[in-house]
């Protein structure tokens, strides 16, 4: 029984650009691709290749230097440089840039088994950590840290397939087309972390997944199939809709005995375990109105986003915005240079018309629409208020650091006040305070 | 299409995107939501009504125009919230008013009770009200002075119609505490329903003011709780406390009677000066339910509903401040919660 979360919007959907396209490599695959060392939570890796350097598929271009996970070349061919390059994240990043020799060597070490059912759930996570596997869904967190974390916490695997953002089909498409991935995934990490009761929550709204993975599924995993509603496929939220649960404030899933992954991320897990592969390319949902030819691709990492959009065809009309993600949440982007990355699961070029309203913010109504679609059950518009006046002690009373910036409230707001920035401000003064505090104790 | 290099990209805050719904569009159907009330008030008090209407918005459009250009702040008048005040002013005096009358009502609620404390948004009690005190303080026989049947300002309806209603409306009877007619209980609970009753131009009609409160809750400009609060207080106090025979009948009186349906609507659903927390909006209906059954019952004049809403007004924030949301992953106190996170 599906459980409803708090609040929750409806913005309207746009998937139908995408979502009966299957996904299909690039037609053309990029002459040179650039992997920045960042692709994941967690400090930059350390590249172990040098300019000049051969590279094959799948072989390991960049070191985790603590919390990370590893990062290989996902073509073959010459490292021409290791330089900062622009980047999704913001700013420029230190990136491994591979020219392409087009002949996609495999890396030698990478094999696929046979009996993958047969491996201990150590040897899976050796094997998760080695192919540099990170949260497919949009943050990135390295997965075997995940999973080592949650080893006999949990007792309930959920996986994540309700790709609530709009526009996106990247896991429709994927739940579609590679069912078997996702669902023996799905055994993989259960068995490596101890857990009986496997979960994919799916929105009701790509009934052929659905199909699909209730006929893989079998009697060890539930296939939750939920109404449409944003953001139902947050972490807290989803947790919340499945079990009733409440992650407390400033835990984690674990300590409510979940454990939640992408359905992406299931899928890699397969494909490195069973298949032999390192996480070296991803699906990417290329649309927006902007777009010529929307299409849901497969895609090398570090492939550059202007590769990806002349591949479709280029643009049909001026974008006023191109974002790496979904429109809710989704990051902008100044430089259309940047890569794909491990946690790229969209690029939406969006028209001025999509974008809708650009009329100036007004003053607050207090129609206290936001308060109603919190997922979190915060005050937005009386967080909004303390930060304007630089109160953040009040923000933080009224648990700004709670905000998972999913952007509903800022989508209602019919005065159009930039609610979720004013929290990230009011969030990072915190952060920044907090470590100074750190800071001062320590010292 | 240019080259890439030459895009001028947006980079901006998530979300991208928003609701296509803005203040405006909010404003706007709250007089789309007035519009039959207003043409029961046409129907039933004569082009008078109309005439005092059209002044009465105009008026709040003109004061606050006025004000924000001679303090060089941009222009609101787009917004409608002005053109809303105006309506609901004239909906809640008598069809003979004077024009100037209604005018200094006006100014008063645009300038002093919305334009000084900074405008949209930021005044505490309901303009449109506080208008309407101040009228009543400033020129109380204009606001009490009800028009009799027969005059030039009233159109008969059927034979009876206005002849129900003398000089006073049905609140004064219940304030002494009889039933407000002389022959049929049914044919009088139509009339009240209907409209066809004495009182101020657009608070008659409780069928025209339902209409335009179901299409508000409908179409998600308001929230049912406040209005089911307000009424359900009324409802249930009337009915426990009836003065007269029947309590069913008393409680349909009360209900139907006077200001408490777009009291209840349209004045304690305006978003600035009501609680914009959902248990605060429970608290604040119920609070202008009691205080109106109050005044009606105990208070100087035979009608309670414009001060109930202006004194629950001045409790927003503290009903706000009590009332925040409990947080997922917390208690209502803000502790957090204990291991497991269940709070149900």
């Amino acid at each position: 029984m599906q459980r409803p979360f708090f609040g929750g919007v409806h913005p309207a959907e746009h998937k139908d650009l995408t979502e009966h396209k299957a996904a299909a490599p690039l037609r053309e695959a990029p002459g040179q691709v650039v992997i920045p060392m960042a692709m994941h939570v967690g400090a930059p890796c350390v590249p172990t290749v040098a300019p000049g350097d051969q590279v094959t598929v799948g072989q390991l271009i960049g070191e985790p230097k603590g919390l990370g996970a590893a990062i290989h070349a996902s073509v073959s061919g010459k490292v021409a440089a290791v330089e900062e390059r622009p980047y999704g994240g913001g700013g420029r990043m230190l990136s491994v840039v591979i020219d392409n020799d087009f002949q996609d060597t495999p890396c030698p070490e990478w094999k696929g088994r046979s009996n993958p059912a047969g491996l201990s759930g150590t040897e899976i996570l050796s094997i998760v950590e080695k192919a540099g596997i990170t949260g497919m869904g949009g943050a990135g967190f390295p997965t075997h840290v995940k999973l080592s974390g949650a080893v006999g916490k949990v007792d309930t695997l959920i996986l994540n397939g309700a790709e609530c953002e709009p526009y996106i089909t990247a896991d429709h498409r994927l739940m579609a087309e590679r069912g078997e991935a996702v669902v023996g995934g799905a055994r993989l990490m259960a068995k490596a972390v101890k857990v009986q009761k496997i979960l994919i929550a799916v929105e009701n709204n790509k009934p052929d997944a659905i199909e699909n993975l209730k006929a893989l599924a079998g009697e060890d995993i539930q296939v939750h199939v939920m109404k449409v509603r944003y953001p139902q496929g947050a972490e807290k939220q989803l947790i919340q809709s499945l079990t009733g649960r409440q992650v407390p404030s400033g835990k984690l899933p674990a300590d409510v005995k979940c454990l939640v992954c992408n359905v992406g991320t299931a899928a890699a897990v397969w494909e490195a375990v069973a298949e032999g592969k390192a996480l070296t390319r991803r699906r990417v949902t290329l649309t927006g109105g902007a777009v010529a030819e929307p299409m849901n691709v497969i895609v090398p990492m570090g492939t550059p986003v202007s590769w990806l959009i002349k591949q479709a065809g280029g643009f049909q009309e001026e974008p006023d915005r191109v974002l790496l993600g979904g429109p809710m949440m989704g990051t902008p982007l100044y430089d259309l240079d940047a890569p794909v990355m491990k946690s790229t699961n969209g690029v939406l070029c969006l028209t001025k018309e999509e974008v809708g309203r650009r009329d100036p913010a007004q003053a607050c109504i207090r129609c206290g629409k936001c308060v109603e679609v919190c997922p979190m059950k915060l005050a937005p518009l009386f967080l909004r208020m303390n930060v304007e006046q630089y109160r953040w002690e009040q923000a933080e009373k009224l648990h700004v650091m709670d905000c998972i910036e999913c952007g509903s409230c800022n989508y209602i707001c019919p005065a159009r006040l930039s609610l979720v920035q004013s929290f990230r401000t009011a969030k990072s003064v915190l952060r920044e305070r907090a470590a100074k505090r750190k800071e001062g104790k320590d010292q | 299409m240019k080259e890439y290099a030459d895009l001028r990209l947006t980079v901006a805050s998530s979300p991208h995107v928003s609701s296509p719904v803005g203040t405006r569009a909010l404003m706007l159907d709250v007089l789309i939501a007035l519009v039959p009330a207003l043409c029961m008030g046409v129907f039933f008090f004569g082009p008078r009504a109309l005439v005092l209407t059209a002044v009465s918005v105009l008026g709040c459009e003109v004061f606050e125009g006025g004000y924000r250009i001679l303090l060089k702040k941009p222009q609101s008048g787009g917004d409608l919230s002005a053109a809303v005040t105006g309506l609901l002013l004239a909906f809640v005096c008598p069809v003979g008013m004077p024009l100037w009358t209604v005018l200094v009502g006006d100014f008063f609620a645009m300038v002093v009770v919305k334009q000084l404390f900074g405008g949209l948004g930021k005044n505490f009690l309901n303009p449109a009200l506080a208008g309407r005190a101040f009228l009543a303080l400033s020129y109380a026989s204009s606001l009490t002075g009800w028009v009799k049947p027969g005059t030039k300002y009233w159109i008969e309806l059927g034979q009876t119609g206005a002849d129900v209603v003398s000089a006073a409306t049905p609140m004064a009877d219940l304030q002494s505490g009889v039933l407000p007619w002389l022959g049929s209980s049914e044919a009088s609970m139509r009339d009240m329903f209907y409209g066809n009753v004495g009182g101020c131009i657009g608070e008659v009609s409780a069928l025209a003011l339902l209409l335009g409160g179901a299409y508000l809750i409908f179409r998600g400009v308001i929230h049912p709780r406040i209005p089911t609060a307000y009424l359900g207080t009324v409802a249930a106090l009337a009915f426990l406390f009836p003065q007269g025979n029947d309590p069913v009948d008393w409680m349909l009186c009360q209900l139907l009677g006077g200001g408490v349906m777009l009291g209840a609507l349209f004045m304690a659903t305006d978003y600035v000066t009501s609680p914009s927390t959902p248990l605060g909006g429970w608290l604040f209906g119920v609070g202008c339910g009691l205080l109106t059954m109050f005044l009606r019952r105990f208070g100087g004049g035979p009608e309670g509903v414009s001060y109930a809403i202006l004194l629950m007004n001045l409790c927003v924030p503290v009903l706000e401040k009590h009332t925040l949301p409990g947080q997922y992953g917390r208690k209502r106190n803000g502790k957090k919660t204990g291991k497991g996170g269940e709070t149900a």
